[in-house]
């Protein structure tokens, strides 16, 4: 397996597929950027595949190639942490619609030889899980040990046993939810019309000439960024405090430190995202309802499923609150999956679950730890 | 099982082999650990104190924070072969509808309780005039979580009222048992086997 192209840091694969999807397109070919730590072990039981959030990538424990940062999970994965490369074999692939590698709106259209744009069929977070399904069966694993994401993370990981739950022996699922409220649809719509009111977007189709809509897409972190964030976390970073000057300038600058954050958190957005990327991604979230992919019933989607659960809130996280979890936790009990649950204290909103917490890391090795050998 | 408390361990040595359990008020699992790893039991858990969770999904236990009163409702009828409800009966705000829930859920249910009219809380109240503190019950009136008192006698008559079968009953002067006819004046703590 050492020397196994499959297997390694930034890794990208062509499959034929074709990958039909939700949408009744066909995608073909699907093409998947991925990266994978440790070894499959000779049994093939270790195998963990972490999702990403929306605008996270396959870079989850390396450094990402445009920014130079870190990995974005460090803190849960790498070595002594729950997700350790020493034991398990870790898969990190860029989602379906994004831009970091896998198919996606930039991606280049086998048909016309330039960039898909708004040509590239709308798709679902079980889209996202299928297209990962693929990915598994070239890397020659049947069986995920677990699967494990936050956010948009989290709904691909109880997408995963609803959708193969043969597939799937345990799902940790951090600050998600099964389905996007009004209010969650309301702010991702806020950020698309930013970024389709951006007179550089044009129709999607702004690859050519490298100019994309960057005010558009800088507005729709912003805003998406506010949604991360608890009002007490943003009162203690930033309260009223001005930026840089002793008095208000009476004008329309950064005035306040929270403007200030708030448009470089914008900006140095649009440096590593495509913003058609986000069109997409946002609406596979808006279009997730697992109930309704099953009838109706949340426990239905789990009826088939043998996996282990594991929900974790966060207190102030309003983006998916407790309550969303808890509505999970009730249709996995419904179904009679063994399910554990805990909300956690943080002042941080949905971020939290990308910071440090060592009690997240100590229910997550837990949990893990429990489907291995005692 | 002597690491157990003592009605944790009356509870212990009366669940069948590889039964499917829910421990109300489970604490950090030290009742479910020992019924998974002996017993082969099928344990699930719901515990109000978040760190008490942590350390159970820590040892590998499906735990579910949450309290009795609420989320009971949620589970589906005759989910489990038992329920159990261990020294947290007197601190739900209506015992008699948790007790319900959990024989709605468990085909049986183990319900233990401090009792309230063991000699020594009596003598205290009775020549001390001040609410009982002693070994079960631990903490001043103002800061106790037990609001609903209960006497063995008061939850036999409750029992009798809803027409619960008891199908087995262990009184317990710290560890070591009294009889049934003494209970209600011997045993500092009672534990119930409870069927519709």
């Amino acid at each position: 397996m050492i020397d196994d192209a499959r297997f390694g840091l930034s890794r990208t694969v062509s499959l034929p597929g074709p990958l039909l999807l939700d949408s009744g397109a066909k995608l073909s070919p699907v093409e998947i950027a991925y990266e994978t730590y440790g070894l499959l072990n000779a049994d093939k039981s270790n195998a963990i595949l972490i999702c990403h959030a929306l605008t996270g990538d396959q870079y989850v424990a390396s450094v990402h190639p445009t920014t130079g940062k870190p990995g974005w999970w460090t803190r849960m994965v790498g070595p002594g942490k729950p997700i350790d490369p020493a034991r398990h074999f870790i898969i990190c692939a860029n989602v379906l619609g994004s831009c970091m590698g896998s198919s996606g709106p930039a991606a280049i259209e086998p048909s016309s030889l330039t960039a898909y744009g708004m040509r590239f069929p709308v798709i679902t977070i079980r889209d996202m899980v299928r297209a990962q399904a693929m990915l598994l069966d070239h890397l020659g694993v049947d069986r995920l040990h677990a699967v494990v994401g936050g956010s948009m993370g989290g709904m691909q990981a109880l997408s995963w046993p609803a959708t193969y739950p043969d597939r799937v022996e345990a799902a940790l699922v951090i600050a998600s939810t099964a389905r996007h409220s009004a209010q969650n649809i309301a702010f991702h719509e806020v950020g698309r019309q930013a970024i389709m009111a951006d007179p550089k977007w044009r129709g999607g189709d702004y690859y050519a000439d490298a100019d994309p809509p960057s005010a558009g897409l800088a507005v729709a972190r912003m805003a998406a960024h506010i949604t991360y964030l608890s009002e007490a976390g943003l009162t203690e970073k930033f309260g009223r405090k001005l930026q840089g000057r002793d008095a208000k300038t009476f004008g329309f600058d950064a005035d306040f430190q929270i403007e200030s954050y708030l448009r470089h958190q914008g900006l140095s957005f649009t440096d590593r995202f495509d913003a058609n990327s986000y069109l997409y991604i946002t609406r596979a979230m808006d279009y997730f309802d697992l109930a309704e992919e099953h009838g109706g019933h949340l426990a239905h989607a789990f009826k088939a499923s043998r996996a282990r659960f594991c929900l974790i809130s966060f207190d102030t996280d309003w983006l998916y609150p407790t309550a969303e979890s808890r509505a999970i936790v009730h249709a996995l009990n419904a179904a009679g999956a063994p399910v554990s649950f805990v909300e956690l204290k943080s002042p941080f909103g949905h971020d939290a679950f990308l910071l440090e917490s060592p009690e997240l890391n100590r229910i997550a090795d837990g949990f893990l730890r429990a489907g291995e050998s005692r | 099982m002597s690491d157990l408390r003592p009605d944790l361990a009356v509870i212990a040595a009366n669940v069948a082999q590889g039964a499917r359990v829910l421990d109300v008020g489970c604490g950090d699992g030290a009742l479910m650990a020992v019924l998974r790893d002996r017993l082969g039991v099928d344990a699930r858990g719901l515990e109000i104190d978040p760190e008490n969770v942590s350390s159970a999904v820590a040892r590998g236990l499906s735990v579910i924070q949450g309290n009795a009163e609420a989320d009971l409702v949620d589970y589906p009828d005759d989910s489990f072969d038992y329920a159990i409800l261990s020294q947290t009966l007197q601190t739900t705000m209506r015992p008699d509808l948790v007790l319900e829930q959990l024989l709605r859920i468990g085909r049986q249910a183990f319900v233990s309780f401090p009792n309230f009219a063991h000699w020594r809380v009596r003598l205290s109240l009775l020549w001390g005039g001040r609410m009982p503190v002693t070994r079960l019950l631990p903490v001043a009136w103002y800061e106790t979580p037990n609001i609903h008192h209960v006497t063995i006698d008061d939850f036999r008559a409750l029992l009798k009222e809803r027409g619960i079968t008891v199908e087995g009953a262990w009184f317990l002067n710290g560890d070591k048992a009294t009889t049934a006819a003494a209970a209600n004046f011997r045993a500092e703590h009672a534990v119930f086997l409870l069927q519709r």
